[in-house]
């Protein structure tokens, strides 16, 4: 079936066995993102620290509903991000969402992606392309809120 | 239909027995789209009509000789084009009349039945500057809008918003476990505060169809108008608004074997007439000035900007396709679908319909949850196998939400649809658990 190509087993695997799922304290934000066709959320926490003059990815933690593509996409985000700077990581996520809106013709740098690479197959289903970003783009909007100001735990956790 | 021994336990619908099975093989042959092959060449199964039917060609060469013989602008214009496509859209109105039993002046084209509920929703708040006339459609502090916990989003946003523009309050009637109205408290929910009641006349997730008859009569007692969305019934089985109860019925060419962009409220006259207009506009004024204007009757005071003339004729040959089959045998063909259905998929562990089991006030969209495999992956494996399903929370977040579920899987059925294609569904589901078991 070419839909194997969506599920590869690295993706199956990370959606059976999450990594970093569940809510970790202390966090710097806290985020909530929907994806309002299905209703999939997510919520997520990251705590950015200072690494030789330059912001990095301490930690990110996650809780979430959805389908294998979005649940095993924030699980592979959180081991991409998770230990490098702020800029590395932002790379990374770059990388991915260009992956995503590849259409299928993408060469993926595997170096850059990691297990992320996996999800090249869904950017042949562009209806779910949405699940596999959705993981991404909470990340994304965590990280900025963090290095927005000095962080407050009490007024992050709007969204 | 099967007869058991014992007393029935409930009367066979008369129209049952005058029923004729529908010629599903020439249905196919009249939709050019079902012939097209998916995903690897599969054969399309497509279980997605609730969502949008497909149009037969009669619909589409109908919409086509518009364009290609008539088209110009209705009601305007000083010349012959002009007055074939005014005859024809006017004709149109007529022809969808007559299918829903209605007059033709009682006919709004809106764009949508979204569209045609909005209507009702801000003639209502527009009420308020609309002088004396329109004084029975103005709801304010203290006033009560009514809806269920079943309805598609078209049916619940925009009361909710017009309770946030006037200050009205929203109530509801809850669902059953079943996923029917909960009626149990229809006493205490409709009363001498309540001003409307909006309910769906068949859901589109669970499939229940309320009894809006009856519901009508308690909210006309109390003086409350009633408004029925008919975007999931008028399609798929007889409606006539002289036994519906309700006041106003809103429904959709394009869930009607019709083209899209086009959508019909239907209201009663003298509420129609009554009622400030929603879009204004060229086509629904009487007189323009520049201190201000004065709007024509309905139904063109609610039909402001160039009609959708071919998309009209376009669902005025949809209407002709589905009484040619007769809404009795669509009716019927459906119910031996969703009976099949449910008993195919009600037979498989795992799997939890959200619905009624039988097709008693029901009709025909099956949607259901498959233990550990959520909806879009279950649509993606169907899809793989050709079969076209909708997998999200179908526009209605409230009753997936009252129902425990984040979202479901929901195949819907139409005249061009058969059994092979329900247990093509079954089957889907199966392999849809291996896949996700075994890997």
């Amino acid at each position: 079936m070419g839909v194997e190509s969506l599920y590869q087993e690295i993706i199956l695997d990370h959606y059976r066995h999450p990594h970093n799922k569940g809510l970790r304290e202390p966090y710097d934000a806290q985020v909530q993102h929907v994806n309002p066709l299905c209703g999939d959320e997510v919520t997520l926490r990251v705590v950015v620290k200072d690494a030789g003059g330059e912001p990095a990815v301490a930690d990110v933690s996650y809780d979430s509903l959805g389908c294998s593509i979005s649940q095993a996409s924030a699980s592979v985000m959180t081991e991409a991000v998770i230990g490098k700077t702020v800029r590395e990581a932002m790379d990374i996520s770059a990388a991915f969402l260009e992956l995503m809106q590849s259409r299928g013709t993408a060469e993926p740098d595997e170096d850059l992606l990691g297990d992320a690479v996996a999800f090249e197959g869904v950017s042949k289903y562009p209806a779910r392309i949405k699940c596999a970003l959705l993981g991404w783009m909470a990340w994304k909007d965590a990280v900025s809120q963090a290095l927005d100001g000095p962080a407050t735990q009490a007024g992050r956790e709007q969204t | 239909m099967t007869t058991t021994a014992g007393p029935p336990t409930h009367l066979p619908d008369p129209l049952q027995a005058a029923t004729r099975p529908l010629d599903v093989g020439a249905i196919r042959a009249d939709f050019p789209i079902l012939g097209r092959g998916v995903r690897g060449g599969r054969p399309l199964v497509y279980l997605d009509s609730g969502a949008t039917s497909h149009k037969p060609r009669q619909v589409l060469d109908a919409e086509r000789d518009f364009y290609t013989i008539h088209n110009s602008a209705a009601h305007r214009g000083a010349h012959l084009l002009g007055e074939e496509a005014t005859d024809a859209y006017e004709a149109a109105r007529a022809r969808v009349a007559a299918f829903i039993g209605a007059a033709p002046g009682e006919i709004v084209f809106t764009k949508s039945a979204t569209e045609a509920l909005n209507l009702v929703a801000y003639a209502m708040s527009n009420a308020a500057t609309a002088g004396p006339q329109a004084a029975r459609f103005r709801v304010g502090p203290g006033d009560e809008i009514l809806v269920t916990e079943l309805e598609h989003h078209a049916n619940l946003v925009p009361w909710q918003q017009l309770c946030e523009r006037t200050g009205a309050t929203l109530r509801w009637f809850g669902v059953t476990p079943e996923g029917r109205v909960d009626l149990s408290d229809a006493a205490a929910l409709i009363t001498g505060r309540t001003r409307l009641v909006a309910v769906t006349h068949q859901s589109n997730v669970t499939g229940a169809v309320p009894p809006v008859a009856e519901i009508a009569a308690l909210a006309h007692a109390r003086g409350a108008l009633v408004v029925a969305d008919g975007a999931q019934s008028v399609p798929h089985r007889p409606v006539d608004v002289a036994t519906l109860g309700a006041d106003f019925l809103a429904f959709s060419s394009h869930k009607m074997l019709g083209p899209s962009g086009i959508g019909v409220l239907w209201g009663r006259r003298e509420l129609l007439e009554a009622m400030p207009p929603f879009i204004t506009g060229g086509s629904m004024i009487e007189v323009v000035r520049m201190e201000g204007s004065t709007f024509l009757p309905p139904p063109e005071r609610f039909e402001a900007g160039v009609p959708a003339a071919a998309q009209a004729v376009g669902l005025a040959a949809a209407c002709d396709y589905l009484d040619a089959l007769g809404m009795e045998n669509v009716a019927a063909h459906e119910e031996e679908l969703t009976a099949h259905a449910l008993e195919s998929l009600d037979a498989i562990d795992g799997v939890r319909i959200l619905g009624p089991l039988t097709t008693d006030d029901r009709g025909g969209a099956v949607s259901f949850t498959i233990e550990g495999v959520h909806p879009h992956d279950v649509g993606q494996l169907l899809d793989e196998l050709g079969i076209a399903v909708r997998a999200d929370h179908h526009c209605a977040w409230p009753l997936h939400r009252a129902l425990g579920v984040q979202a479901s899987t929901r195949a819907t059925f139409y005249v061009y649809n058969t059994h092979d294609e329900v247990e093509a569904l079954a089957e889907g589901v199966r392999q849809t658990q291996r896949f996700f078991a075994a890997t």
